[in-house]
């Protein structure tokens, strides 16, 4: 008989499995990760929705147990907006990738960490287009290969906890799938946060970032995470120069400010008491 | 927003526009959530909104674009809430993707489209009908749509609970097709015609959760997933899915959901169907049009029967899926010598007169796309060539 873990409760398994994933690939410790967090926190499976968009990582709502929404290129935010705006009580994760997030979905990122609206937002960075075999992604970096740029990337790419914060969101954090423990804790955090959190997650795709770009097994990717990680405390007493190609990971914000269905809730009371005025 | 009055047997009166009539209708018919984005000629029901919602602890927020209006309204719609949203034809073109998407998960929610000139930026404060086979075709893929119309402010009113009705009865978006001059027109409108359970929400499952399948069809063939948050986990995608809500490739359940999609609305299309006649029963010239059109029609019709011309109008206040069967009874219980079909776009509508009536009835047509209303006199004059031919 099979022993079942904590983690299967989570899990659609008995049907649902194996996953589209290829081997090697790091969105199935992510959805570990988040699974791990909302088992820390307690919080029942019924009060979570999961929204995705299009891409490999948006195919997780599939396989995990909570009210999931798997919706269309880059519109994940503006659906769980609308789920969050109804039931503010719910816990609202999206989980995306970066072509998803930073290039179609780009303008609702920035708007949802304009508005501090309450949804908690897992960006899977794998630095590439996976789904659809290996196209260049906002998140390429400067000269690596894709199917796209098959003489090498000239389009510079984007750091998304910058552009986070210079959009308002108030909990910003980036992690690796190698620092796995550190990255369910940055979850936890994000999910206990009220307003817009983010967290970054550089994961890796062996059978195309890797393979295009002579990191085919999935070991050299995460030892390349591990050994260009560079710890947020440690990278400010860096110059740009020696932080060049690493990966910063760490919270970069943790701020309190009043969450944006919390904000329309006291709109909702000062109109209606003036009407009974 | 408007003089208040009480009609004689109790009902508040309004002398508002049709985009007002339009918020009046959806806050009566329980709409509580509202996402949109600025655009003429629609912009006023959004403004409505934004004013009449918080009163009622609904939902109004501007969002960033069409695409996210309409994917928040498709999550409001998941989550529980009646949901509206507003635009003129840019906007749908934007939104279609995401209203494909409401198709396939079978989420009910009421698009109104104020219709301006087209193609792209075209008329912004100019009427037209030309997006009427976009509600029908819009989005990529085989679906069924529902689209209806009204041609007063009181019909802008009423159609605009009969959109919530029907959205909720068959769990798809529905679309309001109105135009600038509709919207932008000021009539008397009587509120609260009907009573305040005029709209239905669909019954929460009564099976347990770990029994429920949100896509197991009733009889009627429609599904109403439950709404997320109240102890039914599942999945809803955009992709092709069983019964589970889980994508499938498998092709016995292809088919069964594509053609369920379809049969839902095509078996029960007679529930849909809607539409008004001036004197038909005689009638050797029959104009069909909705919305703007159709009052230009009904002007001409007056005109020609005062003048002993045997004129009637069908003025459809549905126009998807197409009402051919109760059209062809009106045809062929009057003496038709010719219909004529008024639009205010190059042709449109003009498509389906063509296959219902299939060379059996002669046709004529009547376009205006230059912005301006038809005349009546634009449509007398097609009836005398009628006449004469």
């Amino acid at each position: 008989m099979l022993e079942l873990s904590d983690v299967h409760r989570y899990l659609r398994w008995k049907k649902r499995f194996p996953t589209v994933w290829c081997p090697g690939c790091g969105i199935g410790s992510i959805m570990g990760a988040i699974i791990r967090a909302v088992m820390d926190l307690n919080i029942s499976k019924d009060d979570v929705a999961l929204v995705s968009g299009i891409g490999c990582s948006s195919r997780m709502p599939v396989y995990v147990d909570f009210n999931t929404l798997h919706t269309t290129h880059g519109r994940a935010i503006p659906f769980a907006t609308g789920i969050k705006l109804v039931r503010p009580d719910m816990k609202v994760i999206v989980v995306s990738g970066d072509g998803d997030a930073l290039a179609i979905g780009g303008n609702h990122f920035i708007h949802a960490a304009r508005r501090n609206i309450g949804i908690t937002m897992i960006l899977i960075n794998n630095s590439i287009y996976g789904m659809t075999g290996g196209q260049v992604a906002p998140t390429t970096p400067l000269g690596a290969f894709a199917h796209t740029m098959p003489y090498g990337n000239i389009d510079p790419d984007f750091n998304p906890v910058e552009l986070a914060m210079a959009a308002g969101a108030t909990f910003v954090a980036r992690s690796t799938v190698y620092s796995i423990v550190q990255t369910t804790n940055y979850i936890k955090k994000a999910l206990q946060h009220q307003g817009f959190s983010l967290v970054e997650i550089i994961s890796q795709c062996p059978v195309l970032f890797g393979r295009l770009n002579k990191m085919p097994d999935p070991k050299q990717l995460l030892k390349w995470q591990k050994d260009n990680s560079i710890p947020l405390a440690k990278a400010k007493n860096m110059s740009p120069e020696e932080l060049e190609g690493k990966i910063i990971t760490g919270i970069f914000r943790e701020e309190d400010k009043m969450e944006y269905t919390q904000r329309y809730a006291e709109l909702v009371k000062r109109v209606q008491s003036e009407l009974e005025d | 927003m408007a003089l208040n009055r009480i009609s004689s047997d109790g009902h508040p009166l309004m002398f508002v526009q049709g985009n007002e009539a339009c918020v009046q209708g959806a806050l009566h018919a329980g709409c509580r959530f509202f996402a949109g984005y600025p655009i003429t000629p629609s912009t006023e029901i959004a403004e409505g909104m934004a004013r009449e919602l918080p009163k009622l602890g609904g939902t109004f927020i501007q969002m960033e674009d069409e695409i996210a209006s309409i994917a928040a309204i498709i999550g409001a719609s998941a989550a529980g809430a009646r949901s509206m949203t507003a635009t003129s034809g840019p906007g749908i073109s934007l939104m279609l993707e995401n209203i494909g998407f409401a198709y396939m998960i079978q989420m009910p929610i009421v698009v109104v489209n104020v219709q301006r000139g087209g193609p792209s930026t075209g008329l912004p404060t100019k009427l037209s009908q030309s997006d009427t086979m976009q509600a029908r075709w819009g989005t990529h893929g085989d679906f069924t749509s529902i689209a209806l119309a009204a041609s007063t402010v009181q019909e802008v009113y009423d159609m605009t609970i009969r959109a919530f009705e029907v959205a909720e009865h068959f769990s798809t978006p529905v679309f309001l097709l109105l135009d600038e001059l509709i919207g932008h027109m000021r009539e008397k409108v009587v509120l609260n015609k009907h009573d305040n359970q005029a709209v239905v929400k669909h019954a929460f499952p009564e099976i347990p959760p770990e029994w429920y399948l949100p896509y197991t069809e009733s009889l009627d063939l429609v599904s109403h997933p439950a709404p997320f948050g109240k102890g039914y986990r599942y999945n809803m995608t955009g992709l092709v899915h069983d019964r589970a809500g889980f994508p499938t490739s498998i092709p016995a359940e292809i088919t069964e959901r594509l053609e369920t999609l379809r049969n839902k609305i095509l078996k029960h299309k007679r529930e849909i169907w809607q539409l008004r006649e001036y004197y038909t029963e005689d009638a050797k010239y029959v104009i069909i049009a909705y919305g703007s059109a159709a009052r230009a029609a009904r002007g001409a019709v007056e005109s020609l029967r005062l003048k002993k011309t045997k004129a009637g109008l069908i003025d459809l206040k549905s126009i998807w899926p197409f009402p051919d069967e109760p059209i062809k009874e009106i045809l062929d219980r009057c003496n038709i010598k010719s219909v004529i079909v008024a639009e205010n776009n190059m042709g449109q509508l003009i498509h389906p007169v063509r296959e219902m009536l299939g060379g059996s009835v002669k046709i004529a047509s009547v376009n205006r796309y230059d912005g301006h209303p038809l005349e009546p006199q634009e449509i007398i004059n097609v009836v005398k060539e009628e006449i004469y031919a």
